[in-house]
């Protein structure tokens, strides 16, 4: 079942590609309605998926290469599951919001869109979904490996082909940065192979395999800093933001919501579970970056003069939450990372889709290139700061809950990088607040007109799923929980208790 | 503890109803412009009638079980972390629902002729709406993840409120201000959750008060300084208190409801409702009092030298909750109080915040009240009712601040000498500012613009201003005579060891003080002609007039400071960060220099030569192996 929901996208994204050059606008229908298929087959997939039942679930597993124990092994837990959802759900909204020639361009100008291909780019979209589920469901080291590097092919053309006048310039320098990781990474898949004798890359024979700690140390940091390119963390972060001030909007969307995630995700996966003991050994490194991630990514998208490259930086901060409530190691933090992977990716989805809906139209990505939206497009503004309270973490919208958890749970093992933490949620009221109000406030600088129908309908869902999660965010942690109990087990950390028991029961209870 | 029932088992009610009310308003859009405001007014009375409900279905009950919990869903559960969404209904929650439905719910009203002119009437009565369900959630919930959704569910509509005229500079700035100096205070309050978490592993008012006397004194003294500065935040006392005077750039409703009588109050509200944490700790507590007293004396210090109505008022209310705070720090000899001056505040100043917005109303939005004078000779019913919130703030017996003010007073006292005295003095200086604002308001000559035609406001206006004026008038007596008020909160905040009898040396020499005030600005204001122009002043008005160098210290202390580090980080990531990893990437692909004019061909052998190392690797790799 989920090698059928990996082939899906990719069948349509190569009926999307070989459709004749006439069918532009055909091809834009077929790929979204591929796009929802996809979608609403993964949603009932997933009521089947039982939390009480098997760590993996839907698995599916044949041999791939048999001389290198190498599998086609498919399978999700109730983390990959979310990451899995989230991913399905954006692709439709992202193409329907991908309609218009402005909307794919990713530069900005106030003439006409250079004309590019529709086709091409439904296409790219739709195989990078392909690869986004498939490298979520792998549980196979090499498959993973394969999806993590293949999904560099559609991203380097989405910004290649439909950035902005620098295009060629961050598309390679996307592409160095991951190739580097990957190499690193590759490596130590070798390695691993290799220390771990079992002649196989399944994760199941791997984890647990009895490597020399001071290996298992080197083949931790090159899985490692793979991830914290992908993710990205200071100081390897610094092609996010020339990514995104050049690629489209829609592409972003899928870029910094999804694709990053595979960095926090590879370091749940595989570096706590294939090297323990390793990355205890380098949990304060860790947390030392992480904190600093989320700091620096905040004073620096204060700083920042262009919408996208500001929105960049807002993530570079969000992902520093999250690598730290992954290596904080307790329980709290961990649901809340893993939580926050999910809010992040449909708030900065949202942020970047607005953002992309006022670029199209004013033609600047310069924040002071705007003023007075509010009053000119009271929609548009309206949508814009519902993302930007997301990415504040406002209380009520998903992305609180996802950070109050990883602080809570850090502030029980580790308190200072805990309450240095919470200072990026001033700096995040700065960051957002300071953007809309020169955005939106003041007297009007631009005209242009307000939301469309279409455009309603591809950011209101998920701005009714921030909202919805942020008041029941149950569900998902509950999804959520089993997959950290593992791993907590597997990196053998208990909660720290609290310091005095509660004496008597809580509240009454039905 | 028990369960709720009857009545108070629909308490959601209060929340979910306001709540729909803005959901409706923002969704639905223009269509519901004609009859948006009344949906709101009546969402928001509808849950006041549910209030009151539950407040006598409350009396029917015996001292012992009146405080009841109402469990609403779970919120999550992860590991040993559970946090349920749920609602305690008890003597202290209940006395705000009554405030908070009843004045604003008269402030709805009022404001359906304030806002009538205005074209987006119905998006400021959704924020309002939001407003009133977001301070409902504050004071209701059962733990302090509840409060804090609520707390900042307020602090949204604040921002969204102050900023409402985003098309004003000054106004999207104020609002950004209240956001972010409100966020330094909940800075403090999420590591106040963070302490109560890992010390008690619970957040729930009942485990974490029940587990409290456990603690040792030096985390529960840190647990109480991070309550304080998320109120500091909220109720806008020293050091944060710089955003309330720029908050005036709200409609007036805005002010009246959210920054004197609802909103600003909850860092009251949070240190009552925390009070068996502060019981436990001295330290925390005297510093509570400290910034009650200091911020008391600050705020009439401002409200002295204000020639704008609105920010004299503000000033105002800034004293007047540090008195509230002075009280709370107090300990049992002060949460009564603190919370009986709170409810009467609530009513005297959200009457003379309206009251403000009719004069403004009929002076064509001019605040400054140099230009007014002789008002009460064409507004006689904003005058009356003005006039008797007046009388009930200087703390005139027999009206309501009389009752509420004068026990804090004579409480500092009992606890300390110069706490006492800060809050005497600051009596005389309230009795100064408040006399000034009225006699250049409403007596004296009139210096009107030549186009004003001041004129009383319509009914709709007028009404909820009598109301609330019937509150400034009496309601301190009704609380306060026969211990009512602090019989029926006592099961939850305890009760002074001493009762105060209402005629004291210290209340006497306060009405002495209180009565040279007033002497003072009837000479200064009343009797003698105000210029239209403000003169120049000593040194003292223009410290006063500048906000005590408020602004001008957080300028230097930290915007400026922050934009030279931000300045500094972009610089630094441009050049340092990515310049060294771009350096290192071309040293190893031996490349240097070259990144930046790199063509798509170029990537293609470097992708090549990426493959092939890797490939070496591997080759050793195995060859290791064998």
């Amino acid at each position: 079942m989920l090698t059928l929901l990996i082939a899906l996208p990719a069948v349509g994204a190569l009926v999307v590609g070989l459709l004749p050059k006439a069918q532009e606008e055909l091809a834009k229908y077929v790929a979204l309605a591929v796009s929802l298929v996809v979608a609403v087959f993964a949603i009932v997939m997933a009521t089947g998926f039982d939390t009480d039942g098997e760590r993996f679930q839907f698995t599916q597993t044949y041999w791939w290469i048999k001389q290198f124990g190498v599998h086609w092994a498919v399978g999700l837990d109730g983390v990959s599951l979310t990451l899995v959802l989230l991913s399905v759900i954006l692709v439709p909204l992202v193409l329907l919001a991908s309609w218009t020639p402005a909307d794919r361009y990713g530069g900005a100008s106030e003439e006409a869109p250079p004309a590019r291909s529709a086709k091409l780019y439904f296409a790219l979209i739709l195989s990078m979904e392909a690869m986004m589920i498939g490298v979520f469901a792998a549980t196979d080291v090499f498959l993973f490996y394969v999806f993590f590097e293949a999904i560099l092919i559609p991203v380097y053309f989405l910004v290649g082909t439909y950035g902005g006048p620098q295009r060629s310039y961050a598309a390679v320098k996307f592409l160095l940065y991951s190739l580097f990781g990957g190499l690193l990474m590759l490596a130590a898949v070798i390695g691993l192979y290799v220390y771990a004798g079992k002649d196989s890359f399944l994760l199941n024979d791997l984890i647990g395999a009895n490597i020399d700690p001071d290996t298992a140390k080197w083949l931790f940091l090159g899985f490692f800093i793979a991830f914290a390119i992908k993710a990205p963390m200071v100081p390897v972060h610094t092609w996010l933001p020339d990514t995104a001030s050049q690629a489209p909007a829609g592409a972003l969307v899928l870029i910094v919501g999804v694709l990053d995630k595979i960095g926090t995700y590879g370091m749940i996966r595989f570096c706590l579970e294939l090297f323990p003991g390793a990355s205890k050994w380098a949990t304060p490194v860790v947390i030392t970056f992480a904190v600093i991630s989320i700091v620096y990514g905040a004073v620096l998208a204060i700083g920042q003069v262009d919408l996208k490259r500001l929105i960049a930086y807002t993530s570079v901060s969000h992902f520093g939450f999250i690598v730290l409530g992954i290596f904080a190691m307790t329980t709290t933090a961990q649901s809340g990372a893993m939580l926050y992977m999910v809010n992040h990716g449909f708030s900065t989805g949202a942020l970047f889709l607005a953002a992309g809906f006022l670029i199209s139209r004013r033609g600047s990505a310069r924040i002071d290139a705007y003023g007075g939206v509010q009053k000119v497009a009271p929609l548009l503004a309206g949508t814009f700061l519902v993302a930007g309270l997301s990415g504040l973490s406002l209380p009520g919208l998903s992305s609180f809950v996802s950070e109050f958890l990883v602080l809570v749970g850090t502030f029980s093992r580790y308190k200072v990088p805990a309450i240095i933490a919470t200072v990026g949620i001033v700096l995040a009221a700065v960051y957002i607040l300071w953007t809309y109000q020169r955005i939106a406030g003041g007297p009007p600088k631009v005209s242009f007109p307000d939301l469309g129908v279409r455009e309603l309908v591809a950011i209101g869902p998920i701005l009714a799923i921030i909202v919805a999660l942020g008041f029941f965010p149950k569900p998902i942690i509950d999804l959520i929980n089993p997959s950290v109990e593992r791993t907590m087990s597997v990196v053998k950390q208990t909660d720290p208790a609290p310091t005095v028991a509660p004496t008597v029961a809580e509240g009454v209870k039905p | 503890m028990h369960k709720a029932e009857g009545i108070q088992s629909v308490a959601w009610l209060l929340i979910a109803l306001p709540l729909a009310g803005a959901a409706i308003l923002l969704l639905a859009g223009r269509a519901t412009d004609k009859w948006g405001h009344y949906l709101a007014t009546l969402l928001s009375a509808a849950s006041g009638v549910i209030g009151f409900l539950m407040f006598g279905q409350m009396l029917g009950y015996g001292t012992e079980e009146r405080s009841r919990n109402l469990h609403l869903y779970d919120y999550f559960v992860t590991g040993n972390f559970n946090v349920d969404i749920g609602l305690q209904i008890d003597q202290l929650s209940i006395s705000f629902v009554l405030l908070i439905t009843f004045v604003g719910t008269l402030i709805h009203i009022y404001s359906i002729g304030y806002m009538a002119h205005d074209e987006n009437r119905r998006r400021f009565f959704a924020y309002l709406n939001l407003f009133v369900a977001a301070m409902l959630l504050l004071v209701l919930s059962d733990n302090y993840l509840g409060l804090y959704v609520g707390w900042e569910g307020v602090g949204l509509a604040s921002y969204l409120l102050i900023g409402f005229w985003q098309h004003k500079p000054t106004a999207a700035t104020a609002a950004k201000k209240a956001f972010v100096v409100n966020r330094v205070g909940d800075f403090g309050l999420s590591i106040a959750i963070m302490l109560m978490f890992a010390t008690f592993g619970t957040i729930s008012y009942a485990g974490v008060y029940a587990a409290a006397p456990e603690a040792s004194e030096g985390i529960l003294t840190a647990i109480g300084l991070m309550l304080l500065l998320g109120a500091c935040g909220k109720s806008a006392q020293l050091p944060l208190q710089s955003w309330l005077l720029d908050a005036m750039e709200g409609p007036t409703p805005v002010s009246a409801l959210i920054h004197a009588a609802t909103m600003v109050t909850a860092g009251v509200y949070l240190i009552v409702r925390s009070g068996p944490i502060f019981n436990l700790s001295e330290t925390a507590q005297l510093v509570v009092a400290i910034v009650g007293a200091a911020t008391l004396l600050a705020g009439a210090v401002i409200g002295c030298a204000k020639d704008d109505i609105k920010k004299a008022l503000a000033g105002s209310t800034m004293s007047q909750i540090g008195y509230m705070v002075l009280a709370a720090g107090l300990g049992k000899a002060g949460y009564v109080f603190a919370i009986a001056h709170l409810i009467t505040h609530g009513f005297f100043k959200a009457g003379m915040f309206l009251g403000a917005g009719s004069v403004m109303h009929a002076m064509k939005d001019d605040v400054d009240m140099r230009k007014y004078g002789a008002l009460r000779t064409v507004m006689l019913i904003t005058f009356a009712t003005f006039f008797l919130g007046y009388l009930a703030i200087i703390g005139v017996p027999p009206f309501s601040g009389f009752f509420t003010k004068d026990p804090i007073i004579e409480a500092a006292f009992e606890h300390n000498i110069v706490l006492g005295i800060c809050a005497m003095f600051g009596a005389a200086i309230t009795a100064f500012y408040m006399s000034r604002l009225v006699f250049m308001t409403f007596f004296g000559k009139a210096r009107w613009d030549d186009d004003a035609h001041p004129h009383e406001s319509p009914l709709v206006m007028t009404i909820p201003l009598m109301i609330l004026a019937v509150g400034s008038a009496g309601l301190g007596a009704f609380l306060m005579l026969g211990h009512r008020f602090q019989d029926f909160l006592e099961p939850i905040t305890g009760a002074p060891e001493e009762t105060h009898s209402l005629v004291s040396a210290n209340g006497i020499i306060t009405l002495v003080l209180v009565a040279a005030g007033v002497a003072y600005a009837w000479f200064r204001y009343g009797a003698a002609t105000v210029p239209r122009e403000a003169p120049r002043g000593s040194f003292l008005t223009t410290f006063a007039r500048k906000d005590l160098y408020g602004d001008a210290i957080n300028e230097s202390l930290l915007m400026r400071p922050g934009q030279w580090i931000t300045r500094i980080a972009v610089w630094f990531d441009n050049r340092g960060v990515d310049g060294a990893v771009n350096g290192l990437a071309a040293l190893i692909g031996g490349t240097s220099g070259r990144v930046r004019r790199v063509q798509t061909g170029f990537v293609r052998s470097y992708a090549l030569s990426m493959f092939i190392g890797a490939g070496i690797l591997v080759a050793a790799l195995l060859v290791v192996r064998v």
